[in-house]
């Protein structure tokens, strides 16, 4: 039997995969038609026995977090899906909505109907011209279908569906900045509490969800709880989508149960690059401590990779063969975190300049070790103490490779500079 | 250039206005929108949103200049940007952007005398399995070479870019794509592939019972 269970990607390869037709010919809104026959505290519940958990990064459950909005409130409640994908490495979301933007519809209007919300946005990040063509594109079919807007499926229930898009900010995918940009506003994280379920958009109560998170919802509600149950582990239910790329034979796509491991993903990609071995590699983005070759075994859920030292996260599996420079690839993310800040804090926004300028001097050679402990005391002033989940994530990448690879940025201080060539880690080194 | 205000069409505005439940949720698509027609976000653009929402100027240009995609002076007709974040950039993205700086003699965010092209480096733009990435007009280029991309911004030059790889039959210009990012529907949705192959390769293994 295959290790992969496609379910999201399972008709990915029809080339029609992104129509309404050809998501209705494999079974399409029916799920919604089923849930909304049923309670929405019972759409609620099965969403919770399922154990799904947040795809977003953090594995927050997702019936529980729909589970906070308050009811019989007689406020306006609001489902906002976040699509903005941009922590490095992170490419699973928009391949999703290119080849199946429905799935995502259906998702909307069942976690819509659950949580009382007459209105859902789906806030999708700017540079994604296509993807946001077939969004819109779907949305507008599923209204034309009755779908959405008004009396969906003639149940009487009014869904509104607003596709909202982004500039390029990649704070805008912290949900609380996410809220103030959909506002009109600067995207700048929030205090909390108030957490959106209480007060979120328009200061009312709102549910913040991760495309593949809402994605996963019609199949949980075609399938049943007890089905995705039986996939994962004992904490980490499901199946999702990893994303491998890098220095490998095959990168692309890969929907397993939770718990699969590296060496198995790397096993069906034909294994690292021919001619070069694994030497570091990220388990969930840029923001998620990397790991090494000591990890190929690490059961990729969310407490299995937390034992190992670092976070599931969004699941992106960027692998670095032997030719990389460690600090080179720490540097490029660190001058992202400081590009990326959105400089409300002094922590991470005077913290991240300063960390790319002993970066950088360590890269060109013109380091000392002194640095090293410099770095580290900077990045302990960082995390814990920044506003939002950006400072502490531009720290992970620094931290864990000084203590995987302490020696090669001391080879860059003793040798005056960087001792590799980085034309040899290009894709078409081997072509010249 | 200077673009007078009768180009910005008002039932166009007030209909993106009227997708949001709180009008001041339409700055977005609307600085996109102001896009679409001037290739960049002018004064007079910024002057007819804050009138249409009824805030200050202040509060739109605040806006306009905390998001990277808005841009405040003329781009070219085909904006190119190179993905060096980190995977991209040790992958070859480092390369590819140093050579069509030097191929065009542009810095960073120049643009060509003719107007044509103009560059950027850009971050991840979530699609690492097919690194090295360019986008042009925010549409797909995927698996990059220095000669391939060269390819692009002659063809873009020359007027006739070739086809994203992941992408409508044609390259949109700038001001094209910046109407579809306001939300405004072009017909081409249901062009292009649906999913190249790093996208299909765990359904085709799955499907030979790997
Ligand atoms: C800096 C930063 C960027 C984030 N970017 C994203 C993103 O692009 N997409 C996303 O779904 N979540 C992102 N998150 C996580 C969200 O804040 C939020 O936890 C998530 O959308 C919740 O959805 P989930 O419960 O379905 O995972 C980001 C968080 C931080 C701190
Ligand atoms: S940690 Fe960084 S991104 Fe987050 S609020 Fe502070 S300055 Fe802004
Ligand atoms: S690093 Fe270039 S697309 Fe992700």
């Amino acid at each position: 039997m295959s290790l992969l269970t496609p379910v999201l990607s399972a008709h990915w390869d029809e080339k029609d995969s992104f129509t309404i037709d050809a998501y209705k010919r494999n079974g399409g809104y029916q799920a919604a038609q089923k849930a909304l026959a049923m309670d929405p505290d019972a759409v609620i519940q099965l969403v919770k026995d399922s154990g799904l958990r947040g795809r977003g990064g953090a594995g927050f459950p997702t019936g529980m977090k729909w589970g906070f909005i308050p009811q019989g409130d007689n406020k306006e409640h609001y489902l906002v899906v976040n699509a903005d994908e941009s922590e490095p490495g992170t490419c699973k979301d928009m391949p999703l909505l290119l080849a199946n933007p429905h799935v995502l519809v259906e998702g909307v209007i069942i976690a819509a109907y659950a949580i009382r919300a007459k209105h859902a946005f789906i806030y999708i990040r700017g540079e994604v011209t296509h993807v946001a063509r077939r969004l819109n594109k779907a949305i507008a079919d599923a209204y034309k279908a009755g779908y959405l807007g008004k009396n969906v499926f003639g149940t009487g229930h009014d869904i509104d569906l607003v596709l909202h898009i982004g500039a390029g900010a990649y704070i805008c995918g912290e949900e609380t900045a996410l809220l103030d940009s959909l506002e009109g506003f600067r995207g700048q994280p929030r205090l909390r509490p108030p957490f959106p379920a209480i007060a979120g958009l328009y200061a009312r109560p709102t549910v913040v969800n991760n495309v593949e998170s809402i994605s996963a919802v019609p199949a949980i509600v075609a399938n049943g709880a007890e089905w995705y149950q039986s996939m994962g582990t004992e904490k980490s239910k499901g199946a999702t989508l990893y994303s491998l790329s890098g220095h490998v034979n095959n990168p692309g796509q890969f929907e397993a149960p939770l718990g699969i491991t590296l060496r198995q993903i790397l096993e069906l990609a034909g294994g690292v690059r021919n001619g070069h071995k694994l030497k570091f590699w990220t388990p969930g983005g840029s923001s998620t401590p990397i790991f090494t070759d000591e990890h190929l075994d690490v059961p990729l859920d969310y407490e299995g990779v937390a034992a190992a030292g670092s976070m599931l996260g969004t699941k992106a599996l960027q692998i670095f063969d032997e030719t990389t420079c460690v600090v080179r690839a720490v540097l490029r993310w660190t001058e992202f975190y400081k590009h990326e800040s959105c400089g409300k804090c002094t922590p991470c926004r005077e913290g991240t300049w300063w960390l790319v300028q002993i970066l950088r001097d360590l890269e060109e050679g013109k380091g000392t070790e002194a640095d090293l402990q410099k770095l580290l005391d900077l990045c302990d002033n960082i995390m814990g103490r920044s506003f939002c989940a950006l400072g502490d994530g531009a720290t992970s990448s620094i931290t864990s490779s000084i203590k995987y690879f302490r020696d090669e940025y001391i080879a860059h201080v003793t040798g005056g500079a960087c001792p590799f060539d980085a034309s040899k880690s290009t894709l078409f080194a081997e072509a010249k | 250039m200077t673009i007078s205000n009768s180009t910005l069409n008002q039932d166009v505005m007030q209909s993106i206005v009227a997708r949001y439940p709180r009008k001041r949720s339409a700055i977005m698509p609307l600085l996109h929108y102001v896009q679409s027609i001037s290739g960049f976000v002018t004064n007079e653009g910024i002057e007819t949103i804050a009138a249409i929402l009824e805030i200050e100027t202040a509060e739109v240009s605040a806006v306009a200049t905390f998001y990277t995609q808005y841009k405040r002076k003329p781009t070219g007709e085909y904006h190119i940007g190179v993905c060096t974040n980190t995977l991209c950039a040790i992958m070859g993205g480092d390369q590819i952007l140093e050579s069509l700086k030097e191929h065009l003699g542009l810095e960073n965010d120049g643009v060509t005398d003719d107007g044509k092209v103009s560059i950027e480096h850009i971050e991840c733009n979530a699609a690492c399995d097919y690194a090295p990435v360019v986008m042009a007009n925010w549409e797909f280029y995927d698996n990059q070479t220095v000669e391939s991309a060269k390819a692009l911004v002659d063809g873009a030059r020359a007027g006739n870019p070739p086809a994203p790889t992941r992408g409508p039959n044609r390259l949109v210009t700038y001001k094209e794509a910046s109407a579809v990012l306001a939300g405004l529907d072009d017909g081409l949705a249901e062009e292009g592939v649906q999913a190249g192959a790093p996208t299909l390769l765990g359904l085709k293994l799955a499907k030979e019972g790997k």
